[in-house]
């Protein structure tokens, strides 16, 4: 039997001759992220915002205008209608209402009584409501856990590598991470808790690329003290190459088999994780190894301190 | 590597067997198998969160201005009852609570050190601080003052909030049948879950009232004009009638209070209207039928929350411990308070701050298409590690659906529950679950590609491969515990299915998979590796 071979054996790409390429167009893209992120902004969801959020499918494709009317005629407050995974299902965005609790209940149930009115055959699916001082406390702990994600991450990788590996793998989540923002500021899907639970994730596997590449480097570099660090690192992201396309573009085809059949819900979750493979694969190759260079790692980074310092040792 | 004794083949083939064992009744439920699977086989079954079971969750608050206020009433109970069985008995007057403190004066200068000795009785010491729970000082000299202290404040809190939990779970499920997670969550919340319940406002309506029932006697000294005005005598309150429609001056002292109930259920008068019946204990029984006895044609208010439900006239003692209690309720307004009051009062006021409810056929579709997506995606990367692997990737597909099994047959045993973001989980930990086999595939490869013999190179594959794998994996470890620590219901269900996938696919990678091949090495001899 032929087995596919998606990369040939014995690549020779010289990866690190572009890297300064690659470099320039990394930070552009997340200049451009960022401030993509400042000008237009998040569409925050009532987790992060507070407020009041109803789902509801409607039987057929209906006049979202005139929902729309019908909506701000109850009285409820600036309503904010968006469509949210099919033609016939849309999220109905309501401000947190003044009055306190008793009115957020009014204001969901008489949405609610309207709804099942006006369309016949429409069901509400969800109804969230979010206080403000939750919306806060989930955003403060959504940030704080993707800080600590990327933080912890790299210190590990700076006690298992060295120093130099740990502040690669913390710029490369930087980057991965930004670009992610930066598509949600572009796209205006809704960021919501599951989104963060999307971001872990993209932090969690877009270093699982990085970790391998970087666990050859430190292999070649024992073995061969005498190479450069350039074909170094060429040679080590040649021989990861296969390994890296095969698994990025497993996990890829899993994603987009639950994105084209998955629920509509956790459309956001899955496109972003989706993504974040993709950049984290470039990334790994593209940040995490010429990170080293810049960074300074030299050929003898990883001989003992003692065998460093003996005259004539194999360096000298 | 390769030399797998006969004992490990069995542990692993044991506990990948376990494993699938745990996962059949999740896969078989709803189907005609489900009733022939023998009953002494595991049964458990994944348990679905509520986005995909649909149903109600609420996260609820204490209310720190009514915790400090209800300790405050409790502790102004305690002070008095004590002080007038104090022997010689100790007048006080002037009791207020403004300010968040207890304040009184004793009608006699020469009996404060006693009364100061009285309470000190009251007070208890927290924990090994060496500090009470409250500061008894004495003003004026005549004054007496007592200030909760805040390791005392927060004591009564947790023990509050303890007993709020309960209360919470009886008004909700009074029968102890249904399906409900009702859990202390940090200092001062309680996180409800009721499953299959789409209107939440019944069910905060129930959370929604203290239910703290007092019965006073009213106060008819009082002066209706000075009542208007809020003002009412020494020794009496003024309190709001329920129906809004003025208010009533009631003595400040409680003649029984609904600690003393053992029963209370929806009835109806000899008119038909809607009551509540409800049934005090011995020494509650004892007390009513004293003050109404003493108090034969008198009124005395019925009082709910601060709120006079009514104020009947006692016609005579009412000596059987059984009373009715009216104020235009309807059938269901009735129960719920006879439901409540049968659970006990909540030791503070609960504010709801999140709501979430989601409805059953979004969860079905959910459910529907996850397990569509997942099957598919299953075999979209099982035919990806054929075409790429040849016999190795049959080891690693056999590998990934044990592996999938075993994070269901885990899921099922821990029952933490399935949620929406979980699938997504699920399907992320298939796609990457054969990682490890990749790694170790990849180096095989290239290890027979720098000349090593067949059993060489898969030898030195596994050896050289483990490292990254390890790194690799603890990445993700990391984040999908930083996910668990910080995230709420739906996120938390996705990182416990990546570490399980984390943790399963490593397992079946180096152990599964490489038994699998150390077999078919052991039997074939091979001397050609397609890889």
């Amino acid at each position: 039997m032929k087995l596919l071979k998606l990369v040939p054996d014995n690549t020779n790409l010289d990866f690190m001759a572009w890297r300064n390429v690659a470099l320039i167009l990394s930070i552009i893209a997340t200049v451009a992220s960022l401030t993509m992120v400042g000008v237009l902004g998040l569409n925050l969801g009532v987790d992060f915002v507070g407020g009041q959020m109803i789902r509801t499918t409607f039987a057929q494709p209906i006049d979202v205008d005139q929902l729309r009317s019908r909506v701000s005629s109850l009285g409820v407050g600036d309503a904010a209608i968006q469509e949210s995974g099919g033609p016939t299902t849309y999220q109905i965005r309501l401000p947190k209402p003044e009055g306190g609790e008793a009115a957020a209940n009014r204001a969901a149930s008489r949405v609610r009584g309207m709804i099942e009115q006006s369309y016949a055959g429409a069901r509400v699916d969800a109804v969230e409501t979010v206080s403000g001082k939750v919306s806060e406390e989930l955003a403060l702990d959504g940030a704080l856990a993707i800080t600590l994600a990327m933080l912890g991450i790299a210190v590990y990788i700076w006690f298992r590598f060295e120093w130099q590996f740990g502040v690669g793998a913390l710029v490369t989540l930087f980057h991965d991470v930004s670009m992610i923002f930066g598509f949600f500021a572009v796209t205006q899907l809704q960021v919501d808790l599951n989104i963060v639970a999307a971001f872990l994730a993209i932090v969690g596997y877009s270093l699982n690329d990085t970790v391998v590449i970087y666990d050859r480097i430190r292999e070649n570099l024992r073995k061969f003290r005498k190479m450069g660090i350039i074909p170094l690192l060429n040679l080590a992201l040649n021989e990861t190459l296969s390994r890296t396309i095969v698994t990025s573009l497993s996990i890829m085809l899993a994603l987009t088999m639950l994105l084209i059949f998955g629920p509509d819900v956790i459309f956001g979750l899955t496109l972003a994780i989706l993504l974040g493979t993709f950049i984290g694969t470039y990334s790994s190759i593209y940040i995490s190894a010429p990170m080293l260079i810049w960074l300074g790692l030299k050929p003898d980074s990883f001989l003992q301190v003692d065998e460093r310092n003996v005259p004539g040792g194999q360096e000298a | 590597m390769l030399d797998f004794p006969r004992w490990k083949i069995w542990a692993v083939s044991l506990t990948v067997a376990a494993g699938i064992l745990f996962a059949i009744p999740s896969l078989i439920a709803g189907t005609a198998l489900a009733e022939r699977w023998p009953a002494w086989l595991p049964s458990a079954k994944i348990s679905l969160g509520l986005d995909l079971s649909g149903g109600s969750q609420l996260l609820l608050e204490a209310d720190s201005a009514d915790a400090s206020k209800q300790r405050l009433a409790a502790m102004e109970d305690s002070v008095t009852t004590e002080l007038r069985r104090a022997q010689p008995r100790i007048e006080v007057g002037d009791i207020s609570t403004t300010g968040g403190r207890l304040t009184f004066m004793v009608r006699d200068p020469t009996k404060v050190d006693a009364a100061v000795e009285k309470l000190r009785t009251l007070t208890q010491p927290v924990g090994l601080t060496g500090n009470r729970d409250w500061e008894v000082t004495v003003v004026d000299s005549t004054r007496i003052m007592l200030t909760p202290t805040p390791s005392g404040s927060a004591r009564a809190l947790k023990d509050a909030m303890t007993v709020a939990r309960d209360v919470v779970r009886r008004r909700i499920d009074p029968q102890g049948t249904k399906e409900v997670t009702v859990i202390n969550q940090g200092l001062r919340r309680i996180l409800v879950q009721v499953p299959g319940v789409e209107d939440p406002e019944a069910l905060k309506r129930l959370i929604g009232q203290t239910a703290r029932l007092e019965f006073k006697l009213v106060d008819l000294t009082a002066d209706p004009q000075q009542v208007l005005e809020g003002r009412a005598p020494a020794g009496s309150q003024v309190l709001p009638l329920a129906d809004g429609t003025g208010a009533m001056a009631v003595r400040r002292r409680v003649m029984v209070s609904g600690d003393q109930l053992v029963d209370a259920r929806q009835d109806f008068d000899q008119d038909g209207q809607p009551v509540v019946s409800i049934k005090f204990n011995t020494s509650g029984a004892r007390r009513f039928g004293r003050v109404t006895q003493e108090n034969v044609n008198k009124p005395f208010a019925i009082i709910l929350d601060e709120k006079i439900l009514s104020a009947p006239n006692i016609n005579e003692p009412i000596l059987g411990g059984q009373a009715q209690i009216s104020g235009n309720f309807t059938v269901e307004t009735a129960n719920q308070l006879a439901i409540s009051l049968a659970s006990g009062k909540l030791p503070v006021k609960l504010n709801v701050i999140e709501e979430r409810t989601v409805g059953p056929e979004l969860g079905k579709d959910s459910i529907q298409k996850g397990t569509i997506a997942s099957i598919v995606a299953t075999l979209a990367v099982i035919l990806f590690m054929l075409v790429t692997y040849g016999r190795f990737g049959v080891y690693a597909t056999a590998g990934l659906v044990v592996n999938a099994l075993m994070i269901l047959g885990i899921l099922a045993i821990f029952g933490s529950a399935l949620t929406l973001p979980g699938i997504a989980g699920f399907v992320l930990t298939i796609g990457a679950a054969v990682d490890a086999n990749v790694l170790i595939n990849e180096r095989i490869r290239e290890e027979q590609r720098r000349g090593r013999k067949i059993l060489d190179a898969i030898e030195t594959g596994y050896k050289e491969a483990s490292t990254a794998i390890f790194d690799a994996n603890i990445t993700n470890v990391i984040a999908a515990a930083l996910m668990y620590y910080f995230g709420s219901g739906p996120i938390q269900g996705f990182a416990v299915v990546l570490m399980i996938g984390i943790v399963t696919s490593v397992f079946t990678a180096v152990n599964f998979s490489r038994m699998l091949v150390a077999i078919w090495i052991k039997r074939k001899r091979p001397r050609v590796l397609h890889i």
